[in-house]
């Protein structure tokens, strides 16, 4: 992305909206800038519609500060609370529906790929527990076994959050949910493993209690997804509203939760990512 | 890649010397894609489609494409085709019968994203129970998905409207995709004539910059970084947006007339308006009518045929015009449901006049005999 492309015309200013006015003054694009700038400049989601406390609109704004390349992002999501966000995201992204986004996401790449030859183009999908997990798994891995130069993000809230609290494959075995009134019947879906397995090059499991790593695993996904292969990063965060805990609860839950055991972080990389990264992250450091 | 030379569409279409060539439906959706500087291409198989889309695969081989793969099932190559288009490429994919219904959520989703793709639909029955038989019900669901929807006659037809499709498609006040819709195994399996514009020859590139919605490939203002998003306030101006949105697609599919009717001669073809028994018909049905003229002249009764080629944009004008000229009106169809003859009605002043038979379905084909005996019918009237 040429910068130029988004400043105001003279004599525009006054009727620009401030937030835009604040992104042209003060954007994020082609500085380098991480998650530890967070609030020194202005960020890529302008405030967000979803609930007090949500998990996912802390974990996308960590998300968006660590995009190794936000100028040339475009973002793939799908039908769930997030969706609510996406049009307060000063980046290209696609709704387009319920499920699908992997398959979305493939087409995208490859024409990306086609039209910038000589360009990185990042192309990154982040979507729901149950988008990704239930509705969409077979173009989730699909998308995967196709080896496409993509990176999947999972916002796990464990459960279909926007149409009210309904089980969904993520949800944790027992749990009562709308649609599971006796409890879930089976297990949470092991998506890392199945993302290993499937042919992701890298694959890590985080949550927003540790913004530092999160930064990390989100880089190394898609500078992964350029070179080597497709990536997979799952963010752990229950949702507050159907999960029933105070909006302030949410990081305390997360540790708790950690603690019991049923949430643990995960790093899965090949050899060949191993290598590449390692690379990157030698140069980075000569720099 | 295949070296090509650069023509205008005009220049392919009506100036070009062309080839005659023998060959399948399938065969000329080749030809066509040859020609169309399609970038990317999509496929799944589903019998009788599967044919044309590995032809398509062949000339991704040969350089005429430069991307192609096999998707996992239909919804999702509907999907990646929307991605494809969302980043500013020519794409092409095809399907039928069980595949247009399980990719079915994503036909409104490209015309309201307005993304120009072309979609040719090899018509086949849909289950249960399980058949792979010709069959054109799968049009009925088409209607109203704000695509627009051209029917061939035969492989001509294909030809042409796959190639012209691009370029209706890809108009800036058009900008909505194309259905190109052939009745299964009747045109995609059987030989025929076809004139052929010449391969090395294709259209000009797509042009993402001239489209009325942004590319999503972070070069284009706006970024959407807006406090109040329509998608989930309950007032008025957010229904008001969604309701004009739709309003503007139904606008784009009106504002392709004018170049259907130069780009294809218009959205019908009318022999001996005259008469007072008229068939009208789309796809194969008009060729089987033809069959039944014939047979009804030697009888010594004139009936007039009108060939609908364009169903979104319907011609309601012409056929209301048409049949309030005529003592009846003949409606023979691949389907059960009738949809075409829902449509005339919907047109004419005078529905008692429609007659929305025969109709063959199943799988059968359809004998001119059974249009010969409406004919006879309405004569006796
Ligand atoms: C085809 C289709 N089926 C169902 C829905 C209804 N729906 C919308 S969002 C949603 C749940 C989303 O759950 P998840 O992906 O976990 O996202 P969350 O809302 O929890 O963030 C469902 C079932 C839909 N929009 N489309
Ligand atoms: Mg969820």
């Amino acid at each position: 992305m040429n910068k130029s492309i988004f400043k105001i015309t003279p004599c525009f200013e006054d009727i620009m909206p401030d937030e835009y006015k604040e992104l042209v003054e003060s954007d994020p694009f082609g500085k380098g800038l991480g998650v530890s700038q967070l609030g020194t400049y202005k960020e890529l989601l302008e405030e967000h519609p979803l609930c007090a406390g949500c998990g996912l609109a802390l974990s996308l704004r960590l998300i968006l500060a660590s995009l190794p390349n936000p100028e040339d992002t475009v973002i793939v999501g799908s039908t769930g609370c997030s969706a609510l966000a996406f049009p307060q995201v000063a980046l290209h992204n696609i709704h387009s529906v319920f499920g699908n986004q992997n398959a979305v996401a493939s087409g995208l790449k490859r024409a990306l790929k086609l039209r910038f030859p000589d360009k990185v183009k990042d192309v990154v999908v982040i979507a729901g527990d149950g988008a990704t997990a239930d509705i969409g798994l077979d173009m989730v891995m699909q998308s995967w076994f196709r080896c496409e130069n993509i990176t999947t993000i999972m916002l796990d809230n464990e459960a279909y959050a926007n149409t009210g609290g309904q089980e969904s494959g993520m949800s944790p075995q027992g749990t009562v949910l709308n649609m599971a009134p006796k409890g879930k019947k089976f297990p949470k879906i092991s998506m890392p493993e199945i993302a290993r397995e499937s042919g992701c090059a890298y694959v890590a499991a985080i949550s927003p209690a540790q913004p530092k790593r999160l930064e990390k695993m989100v880089r190394r996904a898609i500078l992964t997804a350029r070179e080597v292969g497709p990536s997979y990063v799952q963010i752990f965060s229950p949702c507050p509203t159907n999960y029933k805990f105070k909006p302030q609860e949410m990081v305390a839950r997360i540790k708790q939760r950690e603690k019991e055991g049923f949430f643990k972080s995960k790093e899965y990389i090949t050899t060949e990512a191993q290598e590449y990264l390692a690379g990157l992250e030698e140069g980075k450091k000569d720099e | 890649m295949i070296e090509q030379k650069v023509v205008t569409p005009e220049q392919l279409f009506f100036e070009a010397e062309r080839e005659e060539q023998f060959i399948t439906g399938s065969e000329a959706i080749r030809e066509a894609i040859k020609s169309a500087n399609v970038d990317m291409a999509i496929s799944y198989p589903i019998t009788p489609q599967s044919e044309s889309m590995h032809l398509v695969g062949d000339i991704f081989a040969e350089g005429y494409i430069k991307e192609y793969f096999r998707g996992e099932n239909e919804f999702a190559v509907m999907s990646s085709v929307a991605g494809a288009a969302m980043a500013g490429v020519r794409v092409f994919t095809a399907t039928g019968g069980p595949g247009t219904l399980r990719a079915f959520e994503m036909f409104p989703t490209w015309s309201g994203s307005r993304l120009p793709i072309v979609c040719a639909f090899m018509t086949r029955g849909i289950n249960s129970p399980l058949t792979i038989q010709p069959d054109t019900l799968e049009m009925a669901y088409m209607l109203d998905t704000g695509m627009l929807m051209l029917h061939a006659e035969n492989g001509q037809d294909l030809y042409d409207m796959v190639l012209k499709a691009f370029v209706i498609a890809e108009k800036p006040d058009v900008h909505v995709p194309v259905g190109v819709f052939a009745d299964g195994f009747f045109v995609t399996h059987t030989r025929d004539k076809v004139n052929i514009a010449p391969a090395d020859m294709k259209l000009p590139s797509y042009n993402p910059n001239c489209a009325p919605v942004p590319a999503m490939d972070m070069e284009t203002v706006p970024f959407r970084q807006m406090r109040d998003p329509f998608v989930m306030k309950s007032n008025f101006i957010s229904y008001a947006a969604h309701a004009s949105w739709q309003q503007e697609i139904l606008a784009a599919a009106e504002r392709a007339r004018k170049y259907i009717d130069s780009l294809l001669g218009g959205l019908i073809e009318v022999e001996n308006e005259d008469a007072d028994i008229l068939i009208i018909a789309s796809g194969t049905a008009v060729s089987q009518s033809r069959e039944a003229i014939q047979q009804a002249k030697s009888e010594g009764l004139s009936v007039g045929l009108v060939k609908i080629k364009s169903l979104r944009p319907f011609p309601t004008e012409q056929i209301r015009r048409l049949a309030a000229k005529a003592k009846a009106v003949i409606i023979p169809e691949f389907n059960r449901v009738g949809w075409l003859c829902r449509e005339v009605k919907t047109a004419v002043d005078d529905t008692t006049k429609v007659v929305g038979a025969p109709r063959v379905f199943g799988g059968m084909t359809m004998p001119p005999q059974l249009i010969v005996d409406e004919i006879r019918r309405c004569a006796n009237e």
